[in-house]
């Protein structure tokens, strides 16, 4: 199956070398990192976790995002996710190659990594999510791979793929809650001290990783000949909007419970995001920029009118994927470490050289995406034509 | 051919099987033939069951907890980012960030040792006194249940110790940690150690490290360097042994710690 | 057409798989001798005997530095009878307190063997420091 991978017309090659083209220059810039230390950072003493922790949180978002159509398609006979079911979890599958790379790229002593696998640790959460992100996806790749060959060949998936394909939904779950597990579980930590966390990163994903499908079907009808279907595109809509919206009133809460109950702990986060602390404010535009966009996301898929929109949905979709991107990675990672445990603010900012490392793991996520995406297309052509 | 290439695999798979267990039978076979070498303690090693600190803040004045500070800092090869590099030694040394810097031990204001205990009526003199924050070594440390590799430990005797060999440079104990007494080196720390103590190695890049309670002082029989060099403010003892000096201290005294609330039970007790 | 294709490719093959020899030709010498010091050449006997060391010193020190960090033992008693500071580099019993000279002694072989252990880049020689 692999070979439809390279054959493609001269745009398809075009796209790849561009994104090979970022992904050589961001590794020249990690070889620096990787000489000379995470000094190349923004990253400090007191914002010890940065820009690659924060995307690699939003990513498995945009990962567990995908069983937002296996769950209808297998569980519940939702005929019309049949032809996208395939795309959510190749999505899912490249995003977690990102998140797995946003990880390494985030260590000190990367060559050390498999000392993980080596002093196995069931105390530590890191080694829990090391385990249900590399389960789930293996699980995606087998399962995306195996059912889309059936297709090709026209006859049945295989009677072993359908346990898999049920395992993959608790899977899916887990690996979100277990990465706000990471946070929400450390006793120093006001910002992420809440068992809402796990709730609210789902309810985010489900509104993040929907909302990129939707673009990407859009993209896809744009150059392939292959029709995702209007009428999928229109429930994965109505998913964001129920996940969005249930995002928002975590949200709510969870500001409710921290000014209501007053407890300074708590309250210094949201504080220093939405108002500044002590005259440190970077991240106050930011936060905003956010929930605003994050309210129009919602008018604008509670509206059936706008929501039925061809035009503006995609516009939509990028508002809301901004708007939860910088809501649970830019303000949920740097509102937790400011202000510090001492109570000093110190504010962190990624540097340039930080940011072309993250470009050249997204540039690797999206070769990878290509690739899958080409071969699912390609599929479906080959058996509607 | 069918039956052929099975019993191919089934031969294969014996064979490596055999090859497999080889080792482990050579190692159960080799055991006992010569006697196991034996791993001490040395003899004037300062023990206890756990190990605890009380800073007497009445006896910490600016000079003293300076001192502190530095006799940590030389004890440990701890890096000092005010250092003026030597230049033929370490040519191209990039310019610091002093957000990235590496802390044991070091000077707080009561505000910020004591976020939860801030208090618009304290006595004034509290202001001013200098307070010194460092590693905990909490009974139930975070750190030690966040670390994914177990390079972070805590030792039978209480105390919470890394280990540079073993740690991948993640950084989740030091989101873990609610004191903020860890540090990560962020960069090769060796050109801002003003004077490289041999007795003690210094870090490479891509470590996180702490107080480690002069764990290697202990070894040998003699005092944390703080207490060394504090003047009596400063006393290391057996917080489980009733008749120890740190025991009687907070017996006498009232003593107070970071956070108490949290449960993490630090060791680190301040007498006010 | 193809079946040429595939010969080059298979030629560049050999030749890359081939690089590591390519590289050496002419340049092989004879395996060095770590240089022993005065003091332990009157000392007679390591850890060790001679040979064992020689194959097993990695994992020797990685049991010693298991054992100090996390066991806090640090005395170790050889099968030999004699009894040394589970350590590199500190104190007269350590491994550097009677080899002194780690360029002569730990450099040769590694630098032959194109091993580069990290001890080094926290571990210091009283010699480093000393320049």
């Amino acid at each position: 199956m692999l070979e439809i991978a390279i054959k493609g017309s001269k745009k398809y090659w075009i796209w790849l070398g561009l994104l090979l083209a970022v992904m050589t220059v961001a590794f020249v810039v990690y070889i620096d990192q990787f000489v000379n230390g995470l000094m190349i950072t923004g990253m400090s003493r007191d914002v010890s976790w940065g820009f690659y922790i924060a995307n690699f949180t939003y990513l498995v978002g945009v990962a567990a995002g995908g069983v937002m159509v296996v769950i209808p398609y297998y569980l519940h006979d939702y005929e019309r996710f049949h032809r996208i079911t395939i795309l959510g979890e190749f999505l899912a599958v490249a995003s977690l190659i990102m998140c797995l790379l946003f990880i390494v790229v985030d260590l000190g002593q990367p060559v050390r990594m498999l000392n993980v696998l080596l002093y196995p640790t069931p105390h530590s959460m890191l080694f829990w999510d090391m385990c249900v992100l590399n389960g789930y996806l293996f699980l995606n790749i087998v399962i995306g791979w195996k059912v889309l060959e059936a297709e090709r060949n026209q006859v049945k998936p295989p009677a072993w793929t359908t346990p898999l394909i049920y395992l993959s939904i608790p899977f899916a779950i887990g690996i979100h809650t277990v990465t706000a597990y990471l946070y929400c579980g450390l006793p120093g930590r006001g910002f992420w001290l809440t068992a809402i966390l796990a709730p609210r990163f789902l309810a985010s994903a489900f509104a993040a990783g929907p909302s990129v499908l939707i673009l990407l079907c859009y993209l896809i009808r744009k150059i392939s000949k292959f029709d995702p279907g209007w009428e999928a595109i229109q429930t994965l809509s109505k998913i964001v909007c129920y996940a969005l919206i249930a995002n928002v009133f975590f949200f709510f809460c969870e500001v409710f419970v921290v000014f209501y109950s007053k407890i300074p702990g708590h309250m210094s986060h949201l504080q220093y995001l939405f108002a500044g602390l002590h005259g440190h404010n970077a991240l106050v535009p930011w936060m905003w920029t956010s929930m605003i966009l994050m309210f129009i996301g919602i008018a604008l898929t509670v509206v059936p009118a706008f929501r039925s929109n061809k035009t503006l949905l995609p516009y939509t979709c990028a508002m809301i994927i901004i708007g939860t991107w910088i809501d649970k990675s830019l303000g949920m990672i740097s509102g937790g470490f400011v202000p510090n445990p001492l109570h000093h603010v110190t504010e962190y900012a990624p540097t340039f050289k930080e940011m072309i490392i993250s470009l050249g793991v997204f540039a690797t996520g999206f070769f990878i995406l290509t690739i899958l995406f080409k071969l699912a297309t390609t599929v479906k052509e080959e058996v509607r034509g | 051919m069918k039956k052929s290439r099975r019993s191919f695999l089934k031969a294969a798979g014996v064979t490596a099987l055999g090859i497999g267990a080889a080792p482990a039978i050579k190692a159960v076979a080799s055991s006992g033939s010569v006697a196991a070498p034996v791993k001490t303690k040395k003899a004037e090693a300062l023990n206890a069951k756990r190990w605890g600190m009380v800073i007497d803040t009445n006896k910490l004045t600016d000079e003293v907890a300076e001192n502190i500070v530095h006799a940590c800092k030389k004890a440990h090869n701890v890096p000092d980012f005010d250092h003026e590099p030597d230049a033929e030694k370490y040519p191209d040394t990039q310019p610091v960030n002093k957000t990235q810097e590496i802390k044991w031990i070091w000077e707080e204001h009561f505000e910020h040792a004591f976020p939860d205990k801030e208090d618009e009526f304290l006595a004034e003199k509290f202001r001013h006194l200098p307070f010194l924050v460092t590693c905990n070594h909490c009974k139930n440390a975070p750190c030690v249940q966040a670390c994914p590799t177990q390079a972070t430990f805590k030792r039978e005797d209480g105390i919470v110790l890394m280990d540079f060999h073993r740690c991948i440079g993640c950084r989740f104990c030091m989101a873990a940690c609610p004191f903020g007494s860890r540090s990560f080196n962020f960069r090769d720390p060796r050109p801002f150690i003003e004077e490289i103590n041999p007795d003690f190695p210094t870090r490479s890049k891509g470590v996180v490290e702490k107080c480690n309670l002069c764990a290697e002082r202990l070894a040998k029989g003699q005092q944390p360097a703080c207490a060394e060099v504090s003047e009596g403010a400063i006393t290391v003892g057996d917080l489980e042994d009733p008749a120890s000096k740190v025991r009687e201290l907070l017996a006498e005294n009232y003593a107070i710690r970071r956070k108490q609330e949290l449960g993490t039970e630090p060791s680190v007790y301040y007498i006010m | 057409m193809s079946k040429n294709a595939i010969m080059a490719g298979l030629v560049v093959f050999v030749a890359m798989a081939l690089l590591p020899f390519w590289y050496n030709i002419g340049g092989s010498s004879a395996a060095p001798e770590p240089e022993l010091s005065e003091k332990a050449k009157a000392a007679q006997k390591c850890v060790l005997d001679k040979y064992d060391m020689r194959a097993n010193h990695m994992s020797l020190l990685d049991e010693w530095r298991d054992s100090v960090v996390r066991d806090a033992d640090r005395l170790y008693e050889s099968t030999n009878g004699k009894t040394f500071q589970m350590s590199l580099s500190t104190g007269e019993e350590s491994c550097l307190g009677c080899h002194t000279d780690k360029e002569k002694f730990c450099d040769k072989c590694h630098t032959y063997a194109s091993v580069d252990p990290y001890c080094w880049e926290c571990h210091t020689t009283p010699k480093e420091i000393n320049q």
